[in-house]
């Protein structure tokens, strides 16, 4: 047993994390900057929190992930960062010529309060920025929110930085991207395509994070929106937030800011969710939706009432982030499942609240704030069909005998989540064969020699 | 793509082509920690600049003093309860994402899986967190009942003044258990380095000499600096005990709480990392009279080497023999492997920036497939590391490593007792058996080949441009990188998830894990069949 010591009933605890279902915010503004065309995320703190989001994007997305550090040292830490991130704002211009320098926070810096944007003012009074490039900057203090947390606040500053007013409103929207996969984002593009929608999509991790090998190695390779498109962002006709806790805070910004009006949705994922993108889409366009994507719509639904009694009833516990968690609820509640525990290290009671309404009637147990060795002692108290979560969930799924789909944050064990999305209803297919595989797998293992089946 | 290729420029061009876009004042540090490898007349490496601040925005390998303490040290072992004390994310990322192997003993003790977190929040950051660190020490004795509990302090700890040392000693009187703590705040220091000394003082100070009873053996010995990386202990433990030789301990790749606390029972240390370890070695031999060797299980030869040197410290020649016995009975399976893969490994070019020993320890297992070491340096070593310990005197502290605490050790009242009297070992060093000493990298790299120090990415790349390896060495961050070059990158701390690489059996797995990655046919289809058409085209044309 991998988790030998948790016990079978749920602990008395009131401060411990163990085995937790988050990180903290500066991977996810780490992450959200790579999604700029042509950025080098600067992190402003000891150099130990840019080697570990370094390594575990690394490992996430088995791709190239650049950044600098401020290498604080002690000196640093007592007089401030200043003159590190002077420095290292002269020299990433120097060595590697970025379009944009995005600087996240750390714990450290966040608890001297060092001024950043008084720092890149000094760095741009010395002539260290170049005519025409750009640094930005997030808050990113780890000690509050989550790793989703960071990639919001990091996506709020791309528009506080660069968007411009517009006295017209354009026809295109602004499509604010959760912390959702390359492939993700890739898909969400292809489905604006499709609709014939003109969007911009911020940010936008395709073509950063999933490139292919080529033999050379670019350092801003060419993916990412750009400096230019997060400029039109302010003249926008819609920005449609794909989730409340990632996105929601930059398409708010931009209506504060520019009037440009917010739309917050939950990430489409699922039929459910994916009709409200799509009508979304259409209803800010004045279109109407294309035939094709309806098509795709049928094809997904049609594969489920084609294997719905598989589907039906099974418990699932799922681990992960909230917007994620929102939309793959619903989607298992519209298979006829039982999202039996829904577990987010993210703190919020919204989310607890919301999980409560989506899965009103059904025996739900819903934590925000909570970690892996509770969801464990849920399980262990009453057992479930099918886990979905992070590869850290495979020790428990091991432990306890049950298949586990690998979805969200990390994955660093399987490679699934770099190719194909999760999103739309070509991601919503790839879903329910991801579940139906798991189930029935596990079936043809488990069944009796005369009740093996042949055909399901 | 890879290709065996010497560069035309000579070494010296070559450090100079690194660094000619370097800002001047960047351009002048880097100069002197990019060194051509070349004796004196007086047969010692150039001086080489280590252990130096890595220059804000380089994109630097190097991490942090929590990562050296809580990953690297504590990381292995498997019964010490370990807390991280700060925002939860250092913990996340420590979490086992080191690759220490382990199971769960007789005893049925693995904490290993578990992170552990205080998680503090804004309120704390504030506040003050002693309150909460004490509770969630309680909370992890309730759930777990350690026979220990460790604290690691993240950057924050340190500049609020959480006193984790106070917490600590009051929780280990109220669970009767040893609880124990480090200011391994990620600021401290320059690197890693700084993490591996204050978690080895730590432990000597707290848990070593605590417990007289060890493992019973004629041949008792310690192994320091050996961190289990992919099962690298367990084929370590299989070696030694086929030889009759009882590990007492072991710093600390699957070490317990009881191996720490009975160290100074063994009669000899035997280190493998020398950064991480060397001064628990000598504070050993100062408190309990236990002389050190360097030794080096990277590599066939190395192995039989280091075993030849344990067995003639112990001047026993039933161990000579057995010792003998072993690598008789081991080595024909490594020369049928090598044998296998030298073919394809021969005369092609490595590079290996990784660690405080391993660019040195895994240049063995590279000239044993025949392959040359082209250039190589550490990611946190020290002078010493590079250019051998003679020129420990003449390092100089710096604002830095000021602030790593230096423990005062003395000859233990009770617990000292000389292994050896002077004249022993004046007569094993005759014998030519070298002990207390560690000749750095840089004596055993070819001469006119690239010694460098916390390498950057930008040096990274025009070393690949300009220098085609047929693989380098270095870390996850690196790996996909150097690998979009077309160039495989071996990785030398998690073994890409694969190893043992130690001892006899791990050179086996070493040699044709190489041998596979510098054939391996995908790399061959990296430029598709059109545009291998279009470069003939162009080349003919251009001739």
């Amino acid at each position: 047993m991998l988790l030998r010591h948790t016990p079978n009933e749920p602990s008395e605890r009131e401060v411990l994390s163990i085995n937790p279902a988050k990180t903290c915010q500066p991977i996810g503004a780490m992450y959200a900057s790579l999604g700029i065309h042509g950025c080098l995320p600067q992190s402003h703190g000891s150099q130990g929190c840019c080697a570990y989001h370094r390594s575990m994007l690394t490992r996430h997305y088995k791709e190239p992930v650049m950044a600098g550090t401020s290498s604080f040292t002690e000196g640093a830490s007592v007089f401030g960062g200043q003159a590190n991130l002077v420095q290292a704002i002269n020299n990433i211009f120097s060595l590697y010529d970025p379009e944009i320098i995005a600087v996240h926070t750390t714990c450290l810096s966040e608890t001297i309060g060092d001024d950043i944007p008084a720092f890149v003012h000094q760095a741009e009074q010395k002539g260290f920025i170049p005519e025409g490039k750009k640094v930005i900057h997030a808050n990113t203090p780890s000690f509050a929110g989550s790793h989703v947390t960071g990639y919001a606040n990091m996506v709020k500053a791309m528009v506080q930085y660069l968007a411009e007013p517009s006295e017209e409103k354009g026809e295109y929207v602004n499509i604010v991207s959760g912390f959702i996969e390359p492939a993700d984002m890739a898909e969400v593009k292809r489905i604006a395509g499709q609709m014939g929608v003109e969007s911009i999509l911020l940010p936008d991790t395709s073509g950063v994070l999933n490139t292919p090998q080529t033999g050379t190695h670019e350092m801003f390779p060419a993916g990412g929106v750009t400096i230019e498109e997060l400029k039109k962002t302010g003249g926008a006709k819609k920005s449609l937030a794909l989730g409340v806790t990632a996105a929601a805070p930059a398409a708010d910004a931009l209506q504060a800011k520019y009037s440009v009006p917010s739309m917050v949705l939950d990430l489409p994922i699922g039929i459910k969710a994916t009709d409200r993108f799509v009508s979304a889409l259409a209803e800010t366009a004045g279109i109407d939706v294309p035939d094709i994507v309806t098509y795709e719509r049928g094809q997904l639904v049609d594969v489920i009432t084609d294997m719905e009694q598989y589907f039906y009833g099974k418990r699932v516990g799922l681990v992960g982030d909230p917007d994620q968690l929102v939309a793959l609820t619903e989607f298992l509640v519209t298979l006829g499942m039982v999202p039996a525990y829904v577990v987010t290290g993210t703190p919020g009671k919204k989310f607890e609240k919301r999980i409560a309404e989506l899965t009103e009637g059904l025996p739900t147990k819903v934590k925000a704030g909570g970690d892996l060795f509770l969801l464990h002692q849920w399980i262990k108290e009453e057992p479930v069909d099918l886990i979905i979560g992070n590869t850290y969930a495979k020790y428990i799924a091991r432990d306890e005998d049950i298949p586990l789909i690998r979805h969200g944050f990390p994955i660093v064990d399987r490679i699934g989540h770099i190719l194909f999305p999760t999103v739309g209803y070509k991601g919503g297919m790839r879903l329910v064969e991801k579940i139906l595989d798991a189930i029935l797998d596990r079936k043809d293992r488990d069944s009796s020699e005369e009740s093996f089946e042949l055909v399901m | 793509m890879a290709g065996t290729k010497e560069s035309k420029l000579t070494p010296q061009e070559l450090k100079e082509k690194l660094i000619e876009d370097f800002p001047p004042k960047m351009a002048k540090k880097r100069a002197k920690q990019i060194v051509v490898n070349k004796l004196d007349e007086t047969g010692n490496p150039p001086e080489i600049l280590s252990n130096a601040r890595t220059i804000p925005g380089v994109i630097t390998q190097r991490g942090c003093s929590y990562a050296g303490c809580k990953g690297v040290i504590l990381g292995p072992v498997r019964d010490i309860l370990t807390i991280t004390h700060g925002p939860i994310g250092c913990g996340f990322y420590s979490w086992l994402t080191r690759r220490n192997q382990t199971d769960a003993g007789e005893d049925g003790t693995n904490f290993m899986t578990y992170a552990l977190s205080t998680d503090m929040q804004e309120h704390d950051i504030v506040f003050g967190g002693e309150k909460k660190l004490q509770s969630a020490i309680r909370e992890a004795y309730e759930i777990f009942k350690p026979k220990a509990i460790a604290v690691c302090s993240t950057c924050p700890v340190g500049l609020i003044g959480d006193d984790v040392h106070a917490v600590a000693r009051e929780m280990k009187k109220e669970l009767g258990i040893n609880v124990f703590a480090f200011s391994c705040e990620g600021y401290k220091g320059v690197s890693q380095s700084a993490g591996h000394h204050i978690a080895n003082n730590g432990i000597f100070t707290h848990v070593v000499g605590t417990e007289e009873k060890g493992e019973p053996g004629k041949f008792r010995i310690n192994m320091l600096g050996e961190y289990n990386i992919g099962g690298d202990a367990f084929e370590l433990e299989r070696i030694l005990e086929a030889c009759g030789i009882t590990l007492v301990s072991s710093f600390s790749g699957n070490a317990t709480y009881d191996q720490f606390a009975s160290a100074h029972t063994a009669d000899l240390n035997t280190i493998m990392c020398h950064r991480s370890i060397n001064y628990v070695a000598e504070m050993m031999e100062t408190k309990y009279g236990i002389p050190w060797m360097k030794v080096n299980f990277i590599g066939a030869e190395a192995t039989a080497k280091s075993l030849r040197k344990i067995a003639q410290y112990f001047e026993d020649p039933e161990l000579i023999a057995k010792v003998e016995e072993v690598i008789a009975a081991e080595m024909p399976a490594v020369k049928e492997a090598l044998d296998e893969a030298r073919p394809l490994t021969e005369g092609k070019t490595a590079m290996l920036f990784v660690g405080g020993s391993r660019a040195h320890h895994y240049q063995e297992l590279f000239s044993e497939l025949g392959m040359k070491t082209v250039a190589a340096g550490y990611e946190f070593g020290h002078r010493d590391d590079y250019e051998g310990r003679n020129v420990i005197p003449t390092i100089k502290l710096d604002a830095d490593s000021r602030n790593i605490e230096e423990l005062e050790v003395e000859n233990d009242p009770v617990k000292y007792s000389p292994r050896k009297t002077p004249e022993q070992i004046e007569n094993l060093k005759a014998g030519g058996l070298t002990l207390s000493e560690y000749e750095g990298m840089m004596r055993d790299m070819e001469q006119d080949t690239l010694t460098i120090d916390d390498i950057s990415q930008y040096e990274t790349e025009r070393l690949l441009t300009l220098y085609k390896p047929d693989i380098f060495c270095a870390g996850i961050k690196e790996k996909y990188a150097v690998q979009k070059h077309g160039i495989p990158l071996k990785q030398l701390h998690s073994y890409d998830y694969g190893g043992p690489y130690a001892g006899f059996k791990g050179a086996i797995n070493f040699y044709r894990d190489i041998a596979r990655m510098t054939t391996t046919p995908i790399w061959g289809l990296v430029t598709p069949p059109w545009k291998k058409a279009n470069e003939v085209a162009e080349e003919s044309a251009a001739a």
